[in-house]
């Protein structure tokens, strides 16, 4: 199976006309008359029980993913659950992507708006999924019931067909769709139990390996519709500046510009290809007023920033009496943690067409959060949301940059198309590497600072962490659920929650307001408290003269995080010696996090050069994500995690002067590369627990794991990212 | 007008010389399966050949392909491009897929020139295409499985 059938406007709104709205209601929703097809009405009508299936009568059954692909797997893993519940075989699967819609596409656990992040995708669809192929295959039974004039219960499912056993009689789920549309949804489906799964927990292939193997696949940056314009957006030169006045003139000259038009966010330069708009675009000049920007210096913020540490902040938590425990402790321990900027730096820089008509506006975007996406767009045309109409498009990558809250590259290309709207012209806002790097919505700056104090047994007795880092949340429509007290859960997830049964235990935060814009980024907070707490813990242990694994083994009180930080050690053969290589010093360390409910424990092999650089050589991952719906999935997205983690250790920090963003490309905000991809073990904790997410937890254990395995390496405690390799020389 | 031959079609393309081929085939052929990720030579996603041999599309002005023979990944055949494509899907290579393109671009420059590549072979020839999903390891294994299977 390697169909994916693009967010059609056409298939959907085919589904709607011929079918009545009604059929699109979710499965859960009472199904009124209005929803019954009657009988008779043709042969070609799909059956369209709820509003993620439609099973055609040859026997192909759309499912229809509410989520982002943006890599994860969605477009595969949520079908799965389709087929499972629904009993059809993986052939007759095809995947569309859903319409913008928060009353029927929202993620259960976002409440009304739809979107893809946190790691939540298979974990709010599992039962709502699984609740829908139920249905559909109940509704097919019942219409075979009928035909045949037969118990429904004397009928089973096999593959696709309705089969009575004793009369030999079958039909199949596309002969039985029309009928099966006509009969009432029940109100009660039993669901499978998971012994009794036949899909779930099979390495399916992936619906969209052979598009994106061939060129095929098709993203927003490759939207080619008629007449259409590319556009690049001449942004302030450091945050929040505005637009003091621009001289036209040369950029007009270009051949092949169209148009060149200031918006709120900046001026555009409209041609037809994207060559000429940057041509365009690079012939402006632009005066900016700086008076109200962010003429923020990553030095002097950073200086900031280690004051704050010293100055109580929020608190975050605070059990027992930790101040007074590590006064009394017998031996004392302090660490200061530091983290920079990141860019998400998606291989798809950001990319949105927005068509302006009668009705309403249509957008093309592979967008996390189409609903809010659409609310901004209607703000910025005066329209109601329903007008904007958002087909969803693969994304080339995302980890967080596409799930702003606000809808930054949309706006923007919404803003340039209002501009533009007598060239009556689709616009195709395209963003370069350079306005991807320097545009903002980083990971946010952090520092931390932790002391601890261990008894005369080497007992942990006290653990104090301050924070200082700028909010996600605030100021978003975020702000209401993620904003405690004045404490961004995001800031400390991960710290505020420590895994380790530590009696006294004081976590405070500093949330500074810059204008540098900040962004949820693969695995959010759990980026920097996992470095912090995984090292430091690591450095009770060797304080406490005892062995990591252990020391954290006695204090880890969670059967599931101790599961895997045992598999994982088991897996790398903690404990016995690495084989030595000429030349290097080698070393293994160990970490395990909780996030996104789900538990991962990395153990990492380095090997250390005389002159400080280093490779990792290996990393075993352990993994306990509840029932693991695609294990080869999983183990993808750990590898995947492991990489992206280590990039961030290894090499990328944005950096700003003066406002201004120092990097501005892969030369100066390097990514990882295959030549320093480790050798990657994934095991998978087999479990009957509901499945919670892998797209971010494989990232947060492994720059500490790495940094434990330098220490063992070396005897150097690395505390700030991304590591300085020259910390590391021998002596 | 330039003429440039492209996947085996001669084409006469209406662009200043100066143009990057990436943008001669992405917008003035409709030929998106080739990336936009750097322009600057630095993640290798619009990888194509050029008379066979792998070059960035993004600093290849149109000028300097004109006359010869560029192929796309649309238009990329063959026993070893049918075998990395036949591998890739085998074993699930791609995630969000951006990237695969050009990688597989480049590995199929690789196995024309060496059937039985090492892993160093393989990082040395791939180090310039970044996967910012890190699919690096699946690359790995399946430009190994392509070559086996194109040793028979
Ligand atoms: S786009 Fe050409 S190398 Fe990156
Ligand atoms: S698969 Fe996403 S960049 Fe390579």
């Amino acid at each position: 199976m390697d169909k994916i059938i693009n967010p059609s406007r056409r298939a959907f709104l085919k589904t709607g006309t011929t079918l009545g709205v009604g059929l699109t209601l979710a499965f859960y929703l009472p199904v009124g008359g209005a929803a019954r097809m009657k009988a008779g009405q043709g042969t070609d009508k799909p059956f369209a029980p709820n509003a993620f299936i439609r099973i055609a009568p040859d026997d192909t059954v759309t499912v229809i993913v509410k989520h982002l692909e943006m890599g994860q797997g969605v477009n595969t893993g949520l079908p799965t659950l389709v087929a499972e519940e629904l009993d059809v075989p993986w052939e007759k699967i095809r995947v569309e992507t859903a319409p913008a819609d928060a009353k029927l596409y929202n993620n259960l656990l976002w409440g009304p708006m739809q979107g893809t992040g946190g790691s939540t995708a298979m974990a709010n669809s599992f039962e709502q999924l699984r609740r829908a192929g139920a249905t559909a295959r109940a509704m097919l039974i019942a219409a075979a019931a009928d035909n045949w004039k037969v118990d429904a219960n004397t009928l089973v499912t096999l593959d696709g067909m309705v089969l009575h056993r004793p009369s030999g009689r079958k039909a199949s789920y596309g002969q039985l769709a029309e009928k099966a549309a006509t009969m009432p949804q029940p109100a009660e489906v039993a669901l499978k139990s998971p012994q009794d799964f036949k899909y779930i927990g099979k390495q399916f292939k992936r619906t969209d390996s052979k598009a994106k193997s061939n060129g095929s696949a098709q993203f927003a940056s490759d939207v080619r519709l008629p007449g259409q314009l590319t556009a690049l957006l001449a942004r302030p030169s450091v945050f929040g500046a505005r637009l003091r006045r621009v001289q036209t003139e040369r950029a007009k000259a270009v051949p092949g510009v169209r148009a060149v038009v200031e918006v709120p966010q900046g001026v555009a330069v409209i041609a037809t290809d994207f060559w000429s708009a940057k041509k365009g675009r690079d012939a402006l000049q632009i005066e900016w007023d700086e008076s109200g920007g962010a003429r923020v210096s990553t030095t002097e913020q950073r200086d900031q920033y280690l004051a704050l540490l010293n100055q109580p902040g929020k608190v975050a938590r605070s059990e027992g009496d930790a101040a007074q425990a590590l006064a009394q402790a017998a031996k004392k321990l302090e660490a200061t943690f530091e983290f920079p900027y990141l860019a998400h730096a998606p291989m798809e820089p950001l990319s949105c067409v927005v068509q302006l008509k009668d009705s309403g506006c249509e957008i093309w975007a592979g967008s996390q959060s189409q609903t809010s996406d659409q609310a901004t767009a209607a703000q910025i045309l005066g329209i109601k949301p329903e007008q904007v109409k958002i087909h969803t498009l693969l994304a080339g990558g995302s980890f967080g940059r596409r799930a702003n809250p606000a809808s930054d590259y949309i706006a923007e290309a919404v803003s340039v198309a209002k501009a533009t709207r007598d060239l009556s012209a689709p616009i195709h806002l395209m963003w370069t590497r350079e306005d991807d790097i320097r545009g903002g919505y980083y990971r946010p700056m952090f520092v931390h600072a932790i002391s601890a104090g261990l008894d005369a047994q080497g007992n942990p007795v006290a653990w104090n962490q301050r924070l200082v880092g700028q909010s996600i949340a605030a100021g978003t429509a975020f702000e209401g659920g993620l904003v405690k007290d004045g404490i961004d859960m995001t800031s400390v997830e991960g710290a505020s929650n420590l895994a380790y049964a530590i009696p006294n235990l004081h976590v405070e935060l500093h949330s500074p307001k810059l204008g540098v814009p900040v962004l949820w980024w693969r695995s959010v907070g759990h980026t920097h408290t996992a470095f912090s707490t995984e090292i430091f813990i690591d450095e009770l242990a060797a304080a406490a003269g005892k062995d990591p694994y252990a020391f954290r083994r006695t204090l880890i009180q969670h059967p599931r995080l101790n599961g895997v930080l045992e598999l994982a050690a088991t897996k790398a053969g903690w404990g016995t010696p690495l084989a030595p290589k000429s030349g290097v010093r080698r070393g293994r360390g160990i970490a395990v996090h909780e996030s996104f409910n789900s538990f991962v424990a990395e153990v990492a092999e380095v090997s250390v050069k005389p002159d400080g650089s280093f490779s990792v050589d290996r990393v075993i991952c352990a993994v306990d994500c509840g029932i693991a719906v695609n294990p080869d999935q999983v183990r993808a997205q750990m590898e995947g995690g492991i990489g992206f983690g280590l990039s961030a250790a290894l090499h990328s920090a944005i950096t700003l002067k003066a406002g201004r963003v120092e990097q501005s490309n892969f030369h100066d905000y390097p990514l990882l590369r295959i030549s320093e991809m480790p050798r990657v073990e994934v095991h998978i904790v087999p479990s009957q627990a509901a499945p919670t997410g892998v797209g971010e937890p494989g990232v947060p254990p492994l720059a500490p794991a790495v940094a434990n395995a330098l220490f063992a390496a070396t005897g150097k405690r690395l505390r700030k990212l991304p590591f300085e390799t020259s910390e590391l020389r021998s002596a | 007008m330039i003429p440039i031959i492209v996947n085996g079609t001669p084409r006469s393309v209406d662009a200043t010389p100066d143009t990057p081929l990436l943008w001669v085939l992405r917008d003035n052929l409709g030929l998106t399966g080739t990336k936009f990720g750097c322009g600057m030579a630095q993640c290798g996603a619009c990888t194509v050949h050029l008379n066979g041999a792998p070059v960035r599309a993004c600093m290849t002005p149109v000028s300097a392909a004109a006359g010869q023979k560029i192929t796309t990944i649309e238009g990329a055949q063959g026993k070893a491009v049918k075998a990395l494509q036949d591998a890739w899907v085998k074993l699930d290579v791609p995630q969000c897929g951006y990237c695969q393109s050009g990688q597989i671009m480049s590995a199929a420059a690789l196995l024309a020139g060496n059937p039985q590549p090492t892993d160093a072979d393989i990082d040395t020839a791939l180090d310039g295409n970044l996967c910012r999903c890190a699919t690096y390891q699946r690359i790995r294994a399946a430009v190994h499985q392509a070559a086996r299977t194109m040793r028979g």
